[in-house]
């Protein structure tokens, strides 16, 4: 007699235990440390720490080596995790012109003001392996970078001052916030650009690539591009004063981008903006040509049939956590309504089957 | 403090969030089958695996309710297990395979067969909310439309389905008209479990992923849409259970070798071994 | 009595550029009121604003509803104004890849506007949409095809049988012949006057077409950059046109 499968339980334990060995890998290699892992996978850090919504270099360390090197797995750990953490206060908004950077370029100028950074980046690198690396040799030291670096001015002002660049007046509105709000579309410019700062860097990519090659073109330059420290603080009412919690390393871009002008607006430079926790200059310039691009409405332009300019679209689709769910889900059981599907398809089979037969005898009668 | 000790709160969630959730439970059940958005969180599964209906479960639970979770009807499937685990590490509640026993049940795809009755509650997991999604990719548009109560689209795509196949072709996830007003997608349940939808039970529906909760309260009038001349008709496999010998349960189809064998059993756990306790066969 | 459509003062600009300007007219039961005018010269602008796919500067339009009598259809709450354009008024776009689904079959396309008022017997819909077929001069058989599988004069007149199954009383036309074959153009001239004449149906038309206006409209407007310069009955218009540029539009100088 048939018994109907059981054992779910005994199952998931099993699995569960097999993970945790495959994750440990072979016994004979010490394993990563958490520490190890902040300092040497750095930018994998800066990743989950900016999709993970969450500026904790530790835990996103964790959470990469829980996930076996998992980004979008890791994200989703530090995502679970952020939902238990109580809000205690919203921070000032942060001062990235008083960021201390190390690193600043503009494209759009031969110099500017403070001048040209490039600080450590793969830029001028050339793409060959590097077996030093794997024989564990040190590098030697870099030439004294200045220990505090004074604030650089922002290559934007040099424009605005001309007003050739459409300004971005300082609002004291308390901005939605994706995290404590449902998502309502149409979105205003503040929550598109919490939902690009969290989205999925390889989605952001793709889609700021499709608008170079043609589909809603945004004639994008690199007004500027800064990564460093800012602080963060803290409003405390009772003291009636701010007090500085720490310091982030965040990646900010501006672009530059052509307008022709509206209905309302003379022709002029319009921008383009992107934010990042961590040294992240790929996904701020993605999100920056993005949020350009998703301004086309608020603009007047056309830019009807452009994956990245369609605000449900990109809105709907560049959180990877609710991606891969989705996605995912599939592998879970569907037999109820695959049932219900089989039964549907066969019934059309029998119904078209019948038709035939009685159409083939119908037709022989008539040759009779 | 959660029941396991650790830094969470009774059923994982905060008080904050649990209340922001009641809150859009309310207004689901004032006005049935209007989707409401609600602030949706990250919760320790993956979105698509049930996280709406692990937030609304969480924001309604109490200490003395006792949980059944079921996936396409059993208990025993690994995704019901998983949630029923983390509900009881996480609010220490008694669960119960047993649908006469449980106050809240969480389901996902499945209404059980036993009649709900009065004090429970029923929380579906919901992938997609929005009957009008695959007519309509907008969500402005589809918003716009049950405003203004404009379903003309969804009866285009019901005749489309009668002039290809002679009958309406959609088997779950089968639209329903909730009091003569909103267009509701049940989840999807088998058209089977639509006359189930007009229940003694509260129905709650959570989509964690696009962020909506609707809801049903008891006694809610609930029409499967159709046409005068091709009226709803449930649909289940036509046979009975190997294992309870029940011909009115909705069935699953098992294959029991590579030859083409196959028998039929309850697509309801609890319900076949009831019968089956009470010496049916 | 009192006209179907009243439009006063009708504007709206693109930036600096005018679109339409001061633009008024009435429409009677059973007119057809045809609009020409080079590209450019307002007439779809015009259309577009009436049929509610682009917001007017300013201006009203009334409308002679069946319920309250004369409305102002830019004033009318959106849920009116959507249920108005599904039932007593209808719009034939010029390209009826735009007036039509194209996934789902001519049936379902008739039938559309029918099951939006509450039709719910799938017989009767299905009988209602093969007779609207038939009069449109499209094969009943076909009516399980989709509208990609038709040539670009059958999308044309099954475009014609989906917005006239509610029997509207105001059907807004835009370039309804453009983009077909002469003969093609001729056959669907010859439907429409049909049409027009048998249904009592109120007509705006837009074309660039001087031929189209002759055998369809009761009357002409002619537009120049955005405002009217002429108006009269169609045979006064064309064979004694009185404003410089009606002249050139008529004798064939300006290409349309």
């Amino acid at each position: 007699m048939y018994v109907a499968v059981k054992g779910g339980e005994a199952a998931i334990d099993a699995a569960h235990a097999w993970l945790a060995e495959e994750r440990r890998g072979d016994p004979a290699v010490p394993a990563p440390t958490v520490a190890q892992l902040r300092e040497g996978m750095a930018l994998a850090v800066d990743r989950v720490m900016a999709e993970g919504s969450l500026y904790d270099p530790d835990l996103a360390a964790l959470a990469i080596l829980q996930a076996r090197g998992d980004l979008v797995e890791a994200i989703f750990l530090l995502r679970a995790f952020r939902t238990t953490l109580p809000r205690l206060a919203a921070s000032r908004p942060v001062d990235t012109g008083a960021m201390r950077a190390d690193r600043r370029v503009s494209a759009i100028f031969k110099d500017v003001p403070g001048g040209q950074v490039l600080g450590p980046t793969f830029d001028y690198t050339h793409r060959l392996l590097d077996f030093a690396l794997a024989a564990g040799v040190d590098p030697p030291p870099a030439p004294g970078a200045p220990a505090d670096p004074a604030p650089l001015p922002r290559v934007a002002e040099a424009l605005g001052a001309e007003g050739l660049l459409q300004p971005e007046p300082p609002g004291d509105a308390t901005p939605p916030d994706l995290t404590r709000e449902p998502l309502e579309l149409p979105a205003p410019r503040a929550l598109r650009l919490q939902v690009l700062a969290r989205g999925d860097e390889g989605f952001l990519l793709g889609l700021a690539y499709s608008t170079q090659r043609g589909y809603g073109r945004t004639h994008a330059f690199v007004g500027e591009l800064r990564t460093g420290a800012v602080s963060v603080e803290v409003e405390i009412p009772e003291l009636g004063l701010a007090i500085e919690l720490g310091e982030v390393v965040l990646t900010e871009c501006e672009t530059v981008n052509q307008f022709a002008g509206s209905r309302t607006e003379p022709p002029q430079f319009t921008r383009g903006y992107g934010l990042s926790f961590g040294r992240a200059e790929r996904r701020a310039l993605a999100m920056a040509l993005v949020d350009r691009a998703l301004r086309a409405r608020e603009l007047g332009e056309d830019l009807s049939g452009a994956p990245a300019g369609d605000e449900e679209f990109v809105l709907g689709h560049c959180d990877n956590v609710q991606a891969t769910g989705f996605l995912e889900h599939i592998k879970l059981p569907h037999y109820v309504d695959f049932q219900a599907e089989l039964e549907l398809v066969r019934r059309l089979r029998r119904e078209a089957e019948a038709a035939r037969a009685a159409g083939e005898s119908a037709g022989r009668e008539a040759a009779e | 403090m959660s029941a396991d000790g650790l830094p969470w709160g009774f059923a994982y969630l905060d008080e904050g969030t649990k209340r922001m959730i009641r809150r859009a439970l309310l207004k689901a059940l004032a006005v049935p089958g209007l989707q409401v958005p609600f602030a949706s969180r990250e919760m320790p599964m993956p979105y698509g695996w049930g996280t709406g209906g692990v937030q609304v479960t969480a924001s309604v639970l109490t200490p003395d309710d006792v949980l059944k979770v079921i996936d396409q009807g059993a208990d025993d499937t690994t995704n019901a297990v998983s949630i029923r685990r983390f509900f009881a590490r996480t609010a220490g509640v008694a669960t119960t395979t047993r649908t006469a026993e449980a106050t809240v049940i969480q389901t996902r795809h499945r209404i059980p067969e036993t009649p709900l009755r009065e004090g429970q509650i029923l929380v579906f997991q919901v992938p997609i909310p929005e009957p009008l999604r695959f007519l309509e990719p907008r969500e402005t548009e589809t918003r716009r439309m049950h405003a203004l109560a404009e379903y003309g689209l969804m009866h285009v795509k019901l005749y489309e389905d009668i002039a290809r196949h002679g009958h309406i072709a959609t088997t779950y996830a089968y639209p329903v008209l909730v009091e003569g007003r909103y267009v509701m997608d049940p989840s999807p349940i088998p058209k089977f479990d639509n006359p189930k939808l007009c229940s003694e039970a509260i129905l709650l529906f959570g989509a964690g992923r696009e962020a909506r909760i609707h809801a049903l309260p008891p006694h809610t009038r609930v029409e499967s849409l159709a046409f005068e001349d091709h009226p709803f008709e449930p649909a289940r496999a036509a046979g009975i259970c190997a294992l309870c010998g029940a011909a009115d349960s909705y069935l699953d189809e098992v294959l029991t070798d590579d030859r083409g064998g196959r028998i039929f059993v309850c697509s309801d756990t609890d319900f076949c071994e009831t019968r089956r306790a009470g010496g049916a066969s | 009595m009192t006209p179907l459509l009243e439009v006063r003062n009708l504007t709206r600009r693109y930036g600096a550029r005018t679109g339409c300007e001061g633009v008024g007219f009435d429409l009677w039961p059973g007119e057809v009121l045809g609009i020409v005018g080079e590209s450019g010269s307002g007439k779809t602008t015009l259309l577009n604003c009436l049929a509610g796919l682009l917001p007017p500067d300013g201006g009203e339009a009334w409308f002679d509803t069946r319920e309250a009598g004369p409305r102002d259809v830019f004033r009318m709450p959106e849920g009116e104004r959507r249920r108005l354009a599904r039932t007593d008024w209808a719009f034939v776009r010029q390209n009826p890849r735009d007036g039509l689904r194209l996934n789902v079959s001519a049936g379902a396309n008739v039938g559309e506007r029918l099951m939006a008022v509450g039709a719910r017997h799938y017989g009767a819909i299905r009988a209602e949409a093969a007779r609207w077929l038939e009069r449109v001069e499209i094969d009943p058989a076909r009516i399980d095809d989709r509208p990609s599988t038709f040539s670009g004069g059958m999308q044309q007149r099954l475009q014609i049988a989906r917005n006239l199954v509610t029997r509207p009383r105001l059907v807004l036309m835009d370039e309804p012949t453009g983009g077909l074959d002469v003969s093609v153009q001729a056959r669907l001239l010859d439907l429409l006057r049909g049409l027009v004449r048998d249904l009592g149906l109120a007509v705006v038309i837009v074309t660039h077409d001087l031929a189209v206006v002759r055998l369809l409209a009761h009357r002409v407007m002619v537009m120049k950059d955005g405002r009217v310069v002429e108006e009269g009955l169609t045979d006064r218009v064309l064979d004694d046109p009185r404003h410089p540029y009606t002249q050139l539009l008529v004798s064939s100088v300006l290409a349309a």
